[in-house]
């Protein structure tokens, strides 16, 4: 299945299980591989605040895809776990955002990575609390309240080296320009979101686009950066269909469970 | 009562007692009740039920917390017992009572100011550190500023005195 099929797949006949499980993939596995790239950072960052940010930023997104995947094993019912799902699939069945598999760089694009996740994180999270399963409600009750700190701190960085030197404006905006393409995927759903939001179980991708657009540019604007205007948006990550770093992030993630099944320690 | 000897069903109150002696492994000068993970201690048959609840997602002291608990009890002579999560209500950094602040605070962390909680959605102020006063736990001044959201246990954010210019922690408010 490539990107371009997306849009024309067959009506779906996921049973209510079936959407859930995949919503549940989708919204955890988000999670998981953001908080793995920014745990790339750990040691590396500029400094010692901002190292021990991104360790406790990962170490919130990878406890709730934890809470996530652990509740898609037990919907499955297959007998996986959350390590199971999380280190023995291979790229093509993980359902993240392309933009949470985007690599580092530097830490413009780190930075603006964030906010641009955070600010949707929020309104799913959002959404998510208010969903018909009770299962889906607490997870995100509990979630939310830590991406209120995850969104606080990037979008205070955001406007800090936006509208800060000339260098780090430069950088920043670079970071958005680079990152913008990714930023149609989150508000564009396929059947299964249909399916989901029919159901009650999540919100309807597009609903959260007016909340994380009017954050968005209120919070650019203030970091004087100039929204690019492109309209050429890729997407396909929660389809399975990713770019090669999420490929790279999967060899140096999964390394030890792949190279000895079952290690214990 | 001498550890390791075999006991009849104690009292829910007599559990709850021994959970109040076991420090949280992060901060030990809080208990884990003072923390305010311990949701519910319940007999259901023969087997004691305790239910905790983890402060942030991805605490890695969770997982030493049912460790200490299962630990604790088996040596108070409890064979029969079981340790469920539960997630909701979410735990809030409001269940701190005021015996544990002032624990913390004579520790030198900065307790959680009542009311500043993280408030997701529309009502949230800008920054969550705008309009918020942290009490320096070493010298009493009110001239602090916050350095980051994030400090060295998922809990805590790193702040610094702008008199006696000591950093210090602060157990925030979630």
């Amino acid at each position: 299945m490539s990107a371009l099929t997306e849009t024309t797949m067959p009506e779906t006949t996921l049973s209510a299980d079936a959407v859930l499980f995949e919503t549940l993939l989708r919204v955890g596995d988000s999670a998981l591989i953001l908080g793995h790239r920014v745990s790339e950072w750990c040691g590396h960052a500029p400094t010692l605040e901002e190292d021990i940010a991104q360790a406790n930023v990962a170490l919130d997104l990878i406890g709730q895809a934890t809470l996530w995947l652990g509740l898609a094993a037990e919907v499955e019912g297959a007998g996986r776990d959350a390590d199971a799902l999380a280190f023995r699939r291979d790229a093509g069945g993980f359902r993240n955002l392309l933009l949470a598999e985007q690599p580092n760089r530097d830490f413009a694009v780190t930075v603006m990575r964030q906010f641009l996740f955070d600010a949707w994180h929020a309104e799913l999270l959002a959404g998510l609390a208010a969903s018909t399963d009770p299962r889906v409600a607490e997870i995100a009750a509990k979630a939310r309240k830590e991406v209120a700190y995850h969104l606080d701190r990037s979008e205070t960085l955001v406007i800090g080296l936006g509208d800060g030197t000339p260098e780090s404006h430069a950088r920043m905006q670079a970071a958005l320009t680079r990152l913008w393409p990714f930023t149609g995927e989150p508000f564009r759903g396929d059947a299964t979101d249909a399916a989901a939001a029919e159901a009650g179980i999540a919100p309807d991708p597009a609903a959260l686009e007016p909340g994380w657009r009017a954050r968005v540019e209120a919070v650019l604007a203030e970091a004087t950066l100039t929204l690019p205007d492109t309209a050429r948006f890729r997407s396909g990550g929660r389809s399975g269909v990713h770019g090669e770093a999420l490929g790279l992030l999967l060899a140096e993630m999964q390394f030890l469970q792949r190279a000895y099944p079952d290690a214990t320690w | 009562m001498p550890h390791g000897e075999t006991v009849d069903r104690p009292a829910t109150a007599q559990v709850w007692a021994w959970l109040a002696e076991l420090p949280d492994p992060e901060i030990p000068v809080i208990s884990l009740t003072d923390l305010g993970i311990v949701r519910d201690v319940a007999w259901q048959g023969d087997t004691l039920v305790v239910t905790v609840t983890p402060t942030y997602s991805g605490c890695p002291a969770t997982g030493i917390i049912t460790l200490d608990i299962e630990r604790a009890l088996r040596e108070r002579g409890i064979g029969k017992l079981r340790i469920d999560r539960q997630l909701s209500p979410p735990w809030t950094s409001d269940w701190l009572g005021p015996e544990a602040r002032e624990k913390l605070r004579a520790f030198g962390i900065a307790p959680p100011v009542p009311g500043s909680a993280a408030m997701p959605g529309a009502a949230r102020a800008r920054s969550l550190a705008d309009g918020l006063s942290v009490a320096c736990p070493r010298c009493g001044s009110d001239r602090t500023e916050r350095l980051s959201q994030f400090g060295s246990t998922p809990c805590k954010a790193a702040w610094r005195c702008r008199d006696c210019l000591e950093p210090f922690d602060y157990f925030k408010c979630i």
